[in-house]
C-alpha cells in the first residue's frame, strides 16, 4: 500500500524533504536487534509506501511538490540528488514565477483554479505508479497564502476525484507571535476549509516543536532546519511499518488505517459510567489515543495509564479509544522509542487562541479587502468562524 | 540622485520590484549578483555568461530613466555604469520642469503619454513574470513630483495588478525650493489615491545617518577601524573612484534599503518573503500605506579585538529613531503592522528571541497585537554577516504630514507663488484645496488611531453557536 505525498509551499516542501530523508535514513538504519529477516521485510514495507523504484536503484519518493515561486523547489529537489540516497521525480514538480502573496484568498481562487488541472495530472501520474494507493499525505503551513490557500483547494480536489482513499494533511500551526501578520485569518480559512474535505488533520505546531529543540534538545541557535528535523523525526516514527494485529512478518497494510471517525452517541442514550483511579490529575479528554511503540521490550511495557477512563470522554470506553502498535524493530538509532498520536482536547487552547485574534481583527475590518479582491467575502469569513467555533465548543464538552 | 529641483525619475520592471537609482543601487547589485542568481532586477543580453567572468557589459537593467534636464541622466551614461542602461529606455527633456508640479504633471505627462507607455510595454515584454514597479523620486520638486505621480496613474492603468511601491523624498524643513509645500501636497494626493505602498524618506535623516557614521569613523578611538565595504553609505568595492559627494553617501543608504526589500525574493532562505507579502502584510487599509523603514547595522567594525556587534544590538537599533529614514519615532507613536527582514547568519531563534525582548516596549493596535512579518535570506549584504531592515506601519509617520500640511497653509494663504500653477492648463485652485483635503483626510485617520492607543485592550465577544 502506497502513500502520495503532495508537499505545498515553502513549509511543506522544506518539511517533506526531512521526511523523506528521515524515513529513508531509518529504513536503512543497521539494526542489531532485529534479525535479517525482519529488517528486510520492514524495509521492503518502507520503500513500497514511499519509494518507487527507479532503473540504477536510486529510490524515487512517492510525492508531487507544488509551490507558487521556484527557489524552494529547486532546492528541495537539488538536496534530495545531492544526498545521493533517494531523489524525487523529473517531473514530479510544479511551480509558477510568483509566490501567493500570503493571501489564502489568492492560493484558493486564482491559483487553484488556474492549476488545477497541471497539479491534478502530475497527482494522477504518482497515483498511476502505486500498485494499490492507501491515501495521500498533505503537508502545508496555515499561516502563508500557497500552503494554506492552495493546499485547501487542492485537497477538496482530491476528495471530489479520490474520494474513496483517505486524505491526512499535516498542518503547521505558525508561531503565536507572528511569523505573518494575517496568519490568524488564513489559519481559520483554511481550518474551516479542511474539515469539510479532510480526514484527518495532523498538527504541529511551531512552538511546540521550538520548545523542545530549545528545552529537550538543548540547540542554542535553532534554525528551521532543526525544527523541520525533529518534525520529520515524529511524523517517520508514526508512519513507518509497524506489525498488523495478526503478529507475524506482515506489516501493517494501511498506515493510515487509523479509525478516525468516532461518532459522538445520540442524544438519549445513558452514558456509561465509568470508575476513575486518577481523580487528581488532569489531561486534556480524549476521543483516541493510538500509541505506537518500537524497539526492544515492546512487548512488556506497562500501558494501564492509557487505558484509565479519566482520560477518554463518558461515552467512550477505553478500550474503543485506546489502540497500540508493538513493533520490535527499532526506529532509527534509537533501542526503544515510543510515538502517541492523540485525538483530544490538546488543540481546543490554541484553536480558541487563533479564533479570538482573527476576530478581533475581522472587527475592525482591518486587511480584508486584501481578500475581497480575490472573492473572499466577508460571509465566507463568517461561516469559517461559525464552523470553527462549533468546533471549539464540541471538544469543550467532552 | 537627490538634489532638490533635479529630480531624476526612474522606474523599474522587474519580477521582482526595484532596480536601481541612478548609480548606488546598480552597483551593489553588480556586487550582490550571482551566478545563477534569480534575474530580478536586471536582465542578462546576449549570451548571457559574463558575471562570473566580471564583466557587466552583458547586464541590462530593468529600468526606464526620466528626467526633464539632461544633466543628471547624461552623467550617468558617461559613468561607469553606462553599459547597464539601455539607452534607448530613457527619456529626457531639455527645458526642466522649473520646479514646478504642474509642469511636470499636466505638460510633461500628456507630452509623454505615449512615449512612456511604449518604453514601459518594452521593459515588461522582458520580463517572464512582471511582479512590481518600482518608482522612486522626489516629491519637493517638478519632474519626479510631477511627472512621477502622472506615472503611476499611466501604470495603474496599463497594469492593474502590478504592486507599485513608490520611494518618496520628503523635502526637509531648510529645503531651498520655496514652492516644494506646493509640489509635495499636489504629489501626496496621488500617492494617496494611486500607490501601493510609500516607503518616504526625507534629507535631514539621511544627513544624520551619515553624521553619525562619520563621527565613528574620525573618532580616531583605538579599535573603531571600520570595514571600508561594509559602510551602508559607501559604493561597495569596484567604484570607488568616485568622487565622495554627501548625494551619494545618503543615495547609498537608499540603494541599501532597496537591495535589502528585495533580497528575499532574490536570495534563498528558510523564510522567504517576496514583495506581494509587503503590501498584504503591511496595508491593512488601503489609505494607510505609509512605511517607515530603518536599516541595521551602519558598518561592520574592522578590527578583529573588537567584539562583534551582538545581533541583539542589530534589533534594538532598528527601532530607534537614530536610525529610521525620516524624522520619526516608532517607540512612541502606534505600531500598526511591523515587519523585520533579515539577512545573513540569524537563525528563527535569535528572531523570536529579539521579538520577544522588544515586544513589552512597543504599542501595537489592539487588532493587531502580534502584527509582526518576518523573514529570513541567508545571504548577508556585502561587508557584513548579518543585517536588518525594519518596516513599520506606525503613526509615527504623521508629523512628516503634520508639518507639511502646514508648510503648505503658510504659502497658500498668502497665494504665493500660485500663479506659475495656475497658468497651466488644467490647473485650477481646486487641484490645490482636494490636495489639501485629501491629505488631511489622512492625518484624521491617523489621529483616530492615536485616540486608541491608551484605551486597555479588549476582546470583543464571540459568536455563539449552538453544538
Amino acid at each position: 500500500m502506497s502513500i502520495v505525498t503532495v508537499q505545498l509551499g515553502q513549509c511543506g516542501n522544506q518539511i517533506g524533504f526531512e521526511v523523506f530523508d528521515a524515513l529513508f535514513i531509518d529504513s536503512h538504519c543497521p539494526q542489531r536487534l532485529s534479525s535479517k529477516r525482519e529488517n528486510e521485510a520492514y524495509q521492503a514495507s518502507c520503500k513500497e509506501r514511499f519509494f518507487s523504484e527507479e532503473e540504477n536503484g536510486v529510490p524515487i519518493a512517492r510525492a508531487v511538490l507544488v509551490d507558487m515561486e521556484p527557489k524552494v523547489i529547486n532546492q528541495t529537489l537539488s538536496k534530495a540528488a545531492q544526498s545521493g540516497r533517494w531523489k524525487y521525480g523529473q517531473h514530479s514538480s510544479f511551480c509558477q514565477k510568483q509566490g501567493s502573496g500570503n493571501n489564502w484568498a489568492y492560493g484558493y481562487s486564482v491559483h487553484g483554479p488556474r492549476h488545477e488541472e497541471s497539479i491534478r495530472n502530475l497527482i494522477q501520474k504518482e497515483v498511476e505508479k502505486c500498485d494499490s494507493l492507501s491515501g495521500f499525505f498533505i503537508i502545508m503551513s496555515m499561516a502563508g497564502g500557497t500552503g494554506s490557500g492552495l493546499g485547501a483547494f487542492v485537497t477538496q480536489n482530491l476528495q471530489d476525484q479520490y474520494s474513496n482513499s483517505l486524505k491526512m494533511n499535516q498542518i503547521i500551526w505558525p508561531y503565536g507571535t507572528g511569523e505573518v501578520i494575517v496568519q490568524n485569518y488564513n489559519s481559520i480559512l483554511t481550518l474551516s476549509h479542511l474539515y469539510r474535505s479532510s480526514d484527518a488533520l495532523l498538527v504541529h505546531e511551531n512552538d511546540a516543536v521550538h520548545k523542545i529543540c530549545a528545552k529537550l534538545m538543548n540547540i542554542k541557535q535553532i534554525s528551521f532546519s532543526d525544527i523541520n528535523q525533529v518534525l520529520a523525526h515524529q511524523l517517520g516514527s508514526v508512519f513507518q511499518p509497524t506489525y498488523s494485529a495478526e503478529g507475524s512478518f506482515h506489516y501493517r497494510r494501511n498506515p493510515l488505517g487509523i479509525d478516525w471517525q468516532i461518532r459522538p452517541p445520540l442524544p438519549g442514550l445513558p452514558s456509561l459510567s465509568k470508575m476513575s483511579l486518577n481523580k487528581e490529575l488532569h489531561f486534556n479528554t480524549s476521543i483516541a489515543n493510538l500509541l505506537i511503540l518500537r524497539g526492544k521490550d515492546v512487548h512488556s511495557a506497562d500501558l494501564e495509564g492509557f487505558k484509565d477512563p479519566a482520560l477518554y470522554t463518558s461515552w467512550l470506553e477505553p478500550v474503543n479509544a485506546f489502540n497500540v502498535w508493538r513493533t520490535q524493530r527499532a526506529f532509527s538509532k534509537y533501542e526503544k522509542s515510543a510515538a502517541l498520536v492523540s485525538n483530544s482536547q490538546f488543540l481546543v487552547k490554541p484553536l480558541d487562541m487563533i479564533v479570538g485574534k482573527a476576530w478581533n481583527m475581522f472587527a475592525s475590518k482591518a486587511y480584508v479587502h486584501q481578500y475581497t479582491k480575490f472573492g473572499i467575502e466577508e460571509e465566507d469569513f463568517l461561516d469559517s468562524f461559525a464552523l470553527l467555533e462549533q468546533v471549539v465548543a464540541s471538544y469543550c464538552t467532552l | 540622485m537627490w538634489i532638490p529641483g533635479a529630480s531624476l525619475l526612474t522606474k523599474f520592471l522587474l519580477p521582482s520590484p526595484l532596480l536601481v537609482m541612478a548609480n548606488p543601487f546598480t552597483e551593489y547589485y553588480i556586487v550582490e549578483t550571482q551566478p545563477g542568481s534569480n534575474s530580478l532586477l536586471i536582465r542578462v543580453v546576449g549570451d548571457g555568461g559574463s558575471i562570473s567572468k566580471g564583466k557587466i557589459c552583458s547586464l541590462k537593467a530593468r529600468a526606464v530613466l526620466i528626467d526633464m534636464e539632461e544633466g543628471v541622466v547624461n552623467e550617468i551614461l558617461q559613468g561607469p555604469l553606462r553599459d547597464v542602461f539601455d539607452s534607448k529606455q530613457l527619456i529626457t527633456d531639455i527645458s526642466g520642469s522649473g520646479n514646478n508640479w504642474a509642469v511636470g504633471h499636466k505638460v510633461f505627462g500628456s507630452r509623454y503619454q505615449e512615449e512612456i507607455l511604449e518604453k514601459l510595454r518594452k521593459s515588461a515584454e522582458h520580463c517572464d513574470c512582471l511582479q512590481c514597479f518600482f518608482v522612486i523620486h522626489s516629491m519637493g520638486g517638478g519632474t519626479g513630483s510631477g511627472l512621477g505621480t502622472y506615472l503611476l496613474k499611466v501604470l495603474e492603468d496599463e497594469f492593474p495588478e502590478v504592486y507599485r511601491f513608490v520611494t518618496s523624498v520628503y523635502p526637509s524643513g531648510e529645503d531651498d525650493v520655496i514652492t516644494s509645500p506646493y509640489n509635495s501636497i499636489l504629489a501626496m494626493k496621488e500617492l494617496n489615491e494611486h500607490a501601493d505602498c510609500v516607503l518616504p524618506i526625507d534629507n535631514q535623516s539621511l544627513f544624520d545617518i551619515i553624521s553619525k557614521i562619520d563621527l565613528v569613523v574620525n573618532s580616531g578611538k583605538l579599535g573603531t577601524t571600520i570595514k571600508p565595504k561594509s559602510l551602508v553609505t559607501s559604493s561597495a568595492g569596484t567604484f570607488k573612484k568616485w568622487q565622495e559627494k554627501p548625494f551619494d553617501a545618503m543615495n547609498n543608504i537608499v540603494a541599501n534599503l532597496l537591495l535589502s526589500l528585495t533580497s528575499s525574493a532574490r536570495f534563498e532562505g528558510s523564510l522567504n518573503m517576496d514583495l506581494n507579502e509587503i503590501s498584504m502584510n503591511l496595508v491593512p487599509f488601503p489609505q494607510l500605506h505609509y512605511l517607515v523603514s530603518s536599516l541595521t547595522p551602519l558598518y561592520t567594525l574592522a578590527d578583529v579585538n573588537v567584539p562583534p556587534r551582538r545581533l541583539d544590538q542589530m534589533f534594538s537599533d532598528a527601532f530607534s529613531k537614530d536610525h529610521q529614514l525620516i524624522r520619526a519615532d516608532p517607540k512612541h507613536s502606534l505600531y500598526l503592522a511591523c515587519a523585520l527582514m533579515v539577512r545573513g547568519n540569524v537563525q528563527i531563534s535569535d528572531l523570536r528571541r529579539n521579538i520577544e525582548r522588544l515586544k513589552p516596549s512597543l504599542r501595537f493596535v489592539s487588532w493587531n497585537q502580534e502584527g509582526w512579518k518576518t523573514s529570513l535570506c541567508s545571504v548577508p549584504p556585502v561587508g557584513h554577516s548579518h543585517s536588518l531592515l525594519a518596516l513599520a506601519n506606525n503613526t509615527c509617520v504623521k508629523p512628516t504630514f503634520v508639518e507639511l500640511r502646514e508648510r503648505f497653509l503658510r504659502l497658500y494663504k498668502k497665494k504665493a507663488h500660485l500663479h506659475h500653477y495656475l497658468q497651466i492648463e488644467g490647473m485650477e485652485e481646486s487641484c490645490f484645496t482636494e490636495a489639501e483635503s485629501s491629505l488631511s483626510a489622512l492625518i484624521r485617520e491617523y489621529n483616530q488611531l492615536d485616540a486608541t492607543k491608551s484605551r486597555p485592550v479588549e476582546d470583543l465577544p464571540r459568536l455563539s453557536v449552538a453544538v
